[in-house]
């Protein structure tokens, strides 16, 4: 489904990520570990086509298509989604209202017939209650006053929602309580099937525990220093990233 | 010209045209002027607007508003062929000023070009000095209108460039609550001066809301006098919503009378091309206990430019006023430019005013966040520009008249926003 060779980015003239090399595919789940600083965030934004993240050198090939030669909204109605870390606030945007949009615009991609408010209605309530997702929730503006377990459990809503092929998750974990970790995890594990792929990114393997992945990827200073099964997740957890600082530097010529 | 009309209405345009004689049109010497040339209008040299012109009707029809009640002002004549009373509920006196000035019990002797000074703004003294006709909307005390009443002021010289100085006079009884909407325009492409003078007084614990709904032809210049003075726990809300005229410049003005009294005063402009939107606003809190909310929020694409001053005077015995002021404005090109100015002038001490002025471009995170999720770039411009306008359309509480002003508003924004060249490229850090 995705593979991505080489891949460097580049932030602010700066670069972040030197060179990722990664295959995914369709029925997977791959969690993606490191440090703050390591550029785990860059190679979701990057994924996903914000702009300010600059791809300066390497391929990412999607579903045979070139993944970089999208835009990011493109990319969404291709089947890409990525969970923000900082979900943004836009005051005056109703959330519901604003979903319906992007499924539709999704569904129009695909040469489906667009969903009406009926339908709409009950495919949200649906999803809702699968993630236990207050419906006061989705007639406010989205993300705005949002707690921050709350703006979370929203994206993964829209993942819900709009059934992406491929979906990242950029530190879902992060700012949930073990409550809200369940369910957001029920929410994910739900969502797993052979035609899907996950790239769970995370600092911590806590996530891991309840999204059992089938790869984990360690992410060092921009580049991955190990890649194993879900073992290497749990020796992260015993050891810390600390060790990173010695292997690090020989894995990344 | 009024014949045989009552002597103080000879009175009081003599003294406006006196005035206006001596001050002239105002340059951008003058302070309240400074960024708004008006000489393209003084250069003009528009003739008077006379008789009816071929579209009117037409235009009339276009804007009409199901369940109103509809009156229509055409080159400043009270046109009762095009107006529609038949849903005039009882309470409410709508009167053409040219009849109704003969009439001592209504008020209008009292009222009329009272509610401002002529000294201090011009146009309404230029208005003032060719008053002719117009409308009055008089309602009884007590009496709460359901059916809003929709003001259509259209200014047409079949292609000729003209001028028109529509009036209107609204005075609102004691406890009494009416709507109103007022909507300006003419034909697309036509060169005119429309100089429109509104005052509105509103009694003790009277309720009046005026919607104004600015879609003048893009080339005609616009200028509007809106002027309300609130007794003891009355409301007036003003909603202004511009997206016509070559230049606007738009004064309105609220003075709070009375102890408890209230005034919202929100407004959009929104302008493309080399276009002026003017819009300068001033609350008098004259007494103590009174509020006022303001906002005004602006989009400005192309080379077009906007002023903005917010003046608020809390007199010294306007203890425990209650004022905020926020204008807020979106600069969807490099070349758009806006002048914004709080000019907040207290005199007590046991008040709070708070205003807050923001100039920006659209959010950019926002903007990825939405395509992140499928919209397109120019969907997601328009479901942030639609939010930014929004706050100020749901103020709008008269649904058949709010329907049509946000219709205007957002096809307004098409044709004023053009995808292509109204962004900065998207570049981020």
């Amino acid at each position: 489904m995705l593979d991505v060779k080489n891949l460097k980015v580049r932030v602010d003239d700066k670069e972040i990520l030197h060179g990722i090399t990664l295959s995914v595919k369709a029925g997977e789940v791959h969690a993606i570990m490191g440090p703050n600083g390591s550029g785990k965030s860059t190679f979701a934004r990057a994924l996903a086509g914000h702009p300010g993240y600059e791809v300066t050198g390497g391929q990412v090939t999607y579903k045979g298509r070139d993944l970089l030669d999208m835009d990011a909204d493109e990319r969404a109605r291709e089947g890409v989604f990525m969970a923000f870390q900082y979900p943004v606030e836009i005051p005056g945007v109703n959330n519901a209202y604003f979903l319906k949009a992007a499924l539709n615009a999704k569904r129009k991609h695909q040469g489906l017939e667009e969903l009406d408010a009926m339908d709409f209605m009950a495919l949200m309530k649906e999803k809702a209650k699968i993630l236990d997702v207050d419906e006061k929730m989705l007639q406010r503006s989205v993300n705005e006053g949002f707690s921050g377990g709350e703006k979370k459990r929203n994206e993964i809503f829209h993942m819900a929602v709009l059934e992406p092929s491929l979906a990242v998750l950029d530190e879902t974990d992060s700012g949930l309580d073990i409550d809200a970790l369940r369910i957001v995890s029920q929410g994910v594990n739900a969502m797993r099937s052979p035609d899907r792929a996950f790239i769970v990114v995370t600092h911590y393997q806590r996530l891991l525990n309840y999204i059992v992945p089938d790869f984990v990827h360690v992410l060092s200073d921009g580049v991955l220093v190990r890649s194993g099964g879900r073992e290497l997740a749990l020796e992260l957890e015993e050891k810390g990233y600390s060790w990173l600082e010695t292997s690090g530097a020989g894995a990344r010529t | 010209m009024i014949t045989s009309a009552p002597t103080w209405v000879d009175e009081r345009r003599a003294q406006a045209s006196a005035q206006f004689a001596k001050a002239g049109f105002p340059t951008m010497r003058q302070e309240e002027w400074r960024f708004t040339n008006v000489a393209p209008i003084a250069a003009s040299n528009f003739p008077l607007a006379t008789g009816a012109p071929r579209h009117a009707a037409a235009l009339v029809a276009g804007v009409t508003v199901p369940g109103a009640v509809r009156l229509a002002i055409v080159n400043g004549q009270f046109a009762a062929g095009l107006s529609d009373l038949g849903a005039l509920p009882k309470g409410i006196r709508i009167a053409g000023l040219r009849d109704g000035a003969r009439d001592a019990t209504d008020g209008l002797e009292q009222h009329l070009a009272k509610v401002f000074s002529i000294d201090a703004h011009p146009f309404a003294a230029l208005n003032t000095a060719f008053l002719d006709d117009g409308v009055a909307i008089i309602v009884t005390g007590g009496v709460v209108v359901d059916t809003p009443v929709h003001i259509v002021v259209v200014t047409s010289g079949d292609g000729t460039p003209v001028v028109a100085h529509p009036r209107v006079l609204v005075i609102a009884g004691a406890n009494s609550r009416v709507g109103i909407a007022q909507t300006f325009i003419g034909a697309a492409g036509d060169v005119y001066f429309n100089n429109a003078v509104t005052e509105v007084v509103v009694g003790e614990g009277a309720i009046v809301e005026l919607y104004t709904d600015q879609r003048e032809s893009e080339k005609a210049f616009h200028v509007a006098n809106i002027q309300a003075h609130v007794a003891a726990k009355g409301v007036f809300a003003s909603h202004a919503f511009s997206t016509g005229a070559r230049i606007m410049r738009h004064d309105i003005g609220v003075g709070l009378k009375g102890e408890g009294a209230d005034c919202t005063m929100n407004g959009v402009y929104l302008a493309d091309g080399d276009r002026l939107m003017d819009t300068h606003t001033s609350l008098d809190h004259a007494v103590p206990h009174c509020t006022s909310h303001e906002i005004y929020k602006g989009i400005l694409a192309g080379k077009a430019k906007a002023v903005f001053n917010g003046r608020i005077i809390v007199r010294m015995d306007a203890q425990k006023t209650d004022a905020k002021q926020t204008n807020r404005a979106l600069l969807l090109s490099d070349e758009a430019t806006i002048n914004s100015n709080p000019q907040l002038e207290i005199f007590a001490d046991d008040v709070k005013c708070t205003h807050g002025a923001a100039v920006g471009q659209l959010d950019e995170e926002a903007m990825f966040y939405l395509q992140a999720r499928g919209l397109t770039r120019t969907e997601a411009r328009d479901m942030l520009l639609h939010a930014f306008a929004g706050e100020v359309i749901e103020g709008l509480k008269i649904p058949a008249l709010r329907g049509q002003i946000e219709a205007t508003l957002f096809s307004a924004l098409e044709r004023d926003v053009n995808p292509s060249t109204a962004l900065r490229a998207g570049s981020l850090s």
